[in-house]
């Protein structure tokens, strides 16, 4: 098979620490370098806690992984500094198309609203995220990554866990006050501690392959119900970078999944959907089943679990990664206000609470997605075909049509950290909601909004005069003033935050909004970070 | 809104036929596609969740 894409191999070091024998208590222990990994360790340089991040592997993601980002994490890939090179590499698009046999049933545009810094969406092949990623933790001094380590074991008391880990020199144990566990779908981790992880195992089979080829192909994802090149089943095009492109193929249940992969039975399959003179070349094959599933919670005492080790989703609606990079998001701050004494452990709970409910969210849609796409009984096989059958003709169908809801941030409207609304606002940007971007105009320059937000927490301040830092219990939220420390000079902020008739924002490290009043009121501000940080 | 049980068809035994008279030469398949679209045609005209969903409660076994 073609190769477009050299691997990288990192070097395995052995660490002092080992070389020495001494046991080292570490504040930040990650295991797992995958995309979630590397996203925590970043995370953690960021908030200027030192972190050790284990893998007990020596390159990248391997064969066709993920492909599509949504804004959000890029975002947060943006706060955390990794993100340009990811939009440069990767593909932006904003078409999908929906086919049933060969007619157009439906049709989407992302349609993005513009005034943001990222894009909607990209597509890049997992291992080019990897890399830009391990590439930016090299260049981070608070940031250890230690290649070839692997956990064995994990025990824990109430302040600490003690972790035994394998490298080529031998076993040798380390001491951590957190762990975030990152090692995958199948964490040993999880195991380790007994974690529970339930859900629902589809009972269908997907082939996915990695294809080489020049053609003029539109950028869009294209969608295929019961196409005439595979009948009864379901397919997917999509445009990955370097002239790859990534083909799903619905098998069925019953398929043998090592005789689907074989070149000879997978060619004449991919001849028949390309055409004929369509010239290609394979990158990568493999059979996939999918689960949707979820840990009962994401805190067993001292290991925090984030990524796929936490929850689990079918890849339609690009939820896994997407999700995992906003679990980081969510836990950093959380992390370093606990380490520097500012908040409780029941600030970790909240990192539970909070993503378990946005993994609840994830595993709906994906759930109701492969539903669709894979039904499970004859007669909703009848509905499913129904829909499509319709859409056809009629508008109203078509927004039934689920072929995969891409991702997007799910807010934390009940979450135990958000001050309620004193004062009457639109419903944007209620407490719990992840903040817009807007282009700003900073000493002259252009910029954007979410650059000056996140890290720590902030006062955004818009048409209101009374404004200054405060401080509560040891947290800083410093102000930033439109007006002051920005203009608004295409007046979206004003916009998109209600604030013509002046607002004040509390806004948490990740770029949430905590609470919002209308007036500057020292007390009030005081009582909502508290509560923000679990602070009694 | 809630769902109409009380009688709101004017000529119950005209729509019955129609209903019966549609389905008499089609196969088991064509049936239940057919039944398939109408429940998605008459649920979109009826339109709020709270209706359709009392009605779908109502049809379990
Ligand atoms: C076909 C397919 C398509 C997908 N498409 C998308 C998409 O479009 N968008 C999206 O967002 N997501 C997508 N996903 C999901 C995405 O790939 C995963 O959600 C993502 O890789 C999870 O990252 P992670 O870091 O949690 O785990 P992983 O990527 O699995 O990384 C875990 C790491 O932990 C290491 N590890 C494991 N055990 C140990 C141990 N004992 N000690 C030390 N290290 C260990 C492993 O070597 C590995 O490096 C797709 C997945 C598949 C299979």
């Amino acid at each position: 098979m073609l190769n477009t894409y050299d691997y990288p191999e990192f070097d395995y070091q052995q660490s002092a620490e080992q070389q020495s024998g001494e046991l080292k208590r570490h504040p930040v222990v990650i295991i797992g370098a995958g995309p979630i990994g590397l996203t925590a360790a970043l995370e953690c340089a960021n908030q200027g806690i030192p972190v050790v991040v284990l893998d007990d592997n020596n390159t990248v993601s391997i064969g066709s992984r993920a492909v599509c980002y949504a804004k959000r994490p890029l975002e947060i890939w943006d706060r955390l500094g990794v993100a340009s090179p990811m939009v440069e590499k990767g593909i932006s698009w904003q078409v999908g198309k929906v086919f049933f046999k060969e007619k157009l049933a439906y049709q989407f545009d992302l349609l993005p609203e513009q005034g943001h810094k990222m894009p909607a969406m990209i597509n890049l092949q997992q291992y080019y995220l990897e890399e830009y990623m391990v590439n930016e933790c090299e260049r981070q001094e608070l940031i250890d990554l230690r290649w070839k380590h692997k956990l064995l074991s994990i025990s824990q008391n109430h302040d600490i866990a003690t972790l035994v880990i394998e490298t080529p020199d031998g076993v040798f144990n380390m001491e951590a006050q957190w762990v975030i566990a990152c090692d995958g779908a199948n964490s040993d981790t999880r195991k380790m501690l007994g974690g529970d992880f339930s859900g629902q195992f589809f009972q269908d089979r997907f082939l996915i392959a990695d294809v080489v080829m020049k053609n003029d192909f539109p950028t869009e994802r294209w969608f295929w119900f019961d196409p005439v090149f595979h009948k009864n089943q379901s397919a997917l095009l999509h445009k990955q970078s370097d002239d790859v492109w990534r083909i799903d193929f619905q098998l069925g249940w019953d398929a043998d999944p090592e005789g689907a992969k074989k070149p000879e039975n997978v060619i004449p399959l991919l001849k028949q959907m390309l055409g004929d003179d369509c010239e290609f070349e394979l990158e990568w094959v493999s059979v996939y089943q999918f689960a949707c599933r979820r840990m009962d919670k994401f805190r067993y005492g001292r290991v925090l679990f984030a990524g796929d080790s936490a929850h689990q989703v079918s890849p339609f609606g690009a939820r896994g990664a997407n999700t995992g990079v906003q679990d980081i998001d969510n836990l950093g701050w959380k992390l370093k206000l606990n380490l520097d004494g500012k908040a409780p452990i029941e600030l970790l709970d909240s990192y539970s609470e909070e993503r378990v409910f946005a993994a609840d969210d994830n595993l709906m849609n994906s759930t109701r997605s492969t539903d669709f796409i894979t039904p499970k009984s004859k007669s909703s096989r009848v509905f499913r075909d129904a829909v499509l059958q319709l859409a056809e003709k009629h508008e109203f169908a078509r927004p039934l049509v689920n072929s995969g809801r891409l991702s997007t941030p799910t807010p934390y409207l009940q979450s135990s950290l958000n001050s309620e609304d004193e004062d009457a606002f639109s419903s944007c940007m209620a407490p719990g909601t992840n903040c817009a971007d807007a282009p700003i105009t900073v000493s002259g320059h252009s910029s954007w909004l979410l650059n000056h937000l996140g890290g720590q927490f902030k006062l955004l301040i818009i048409n209101e005069d009374a404004a200054h830092s405060v401080e509560q219990g040891g947290v800083k939220a410093d102000v930033l003033k439109l007006g002051t420390d920005f203009d608004d000079t295409e007046r979206l902020v004003s916009q998109r935050y209600d604030g013509e008739q002046g607002a004040v924002y509390l806004i948490r490290p990740d770029q949430h909004v905590a609470a919002r009043w209308r007036k500057f009121d020292e007390a009030k501000i005081k009582a909502a970070i508290a509560k923000a940080c679990c602070q009694h | 809104m809630s769902l109409q049980l009380q009688t709101n068809i004017a000529k119950p035994d005209s729509f019955y036929n129609r209903l019966i008279d549609m389905q008499r030469d089609l196969s088991e398949e064509e049936v239940q596609m057919m039944n398939a679209k109408l429940i998605l045609l008459l649920s979109n005209h009826i339109g709020e969740e709270e209706v359709l969903f009392e009605a779908m409660d109502l049809a379990k076994p």
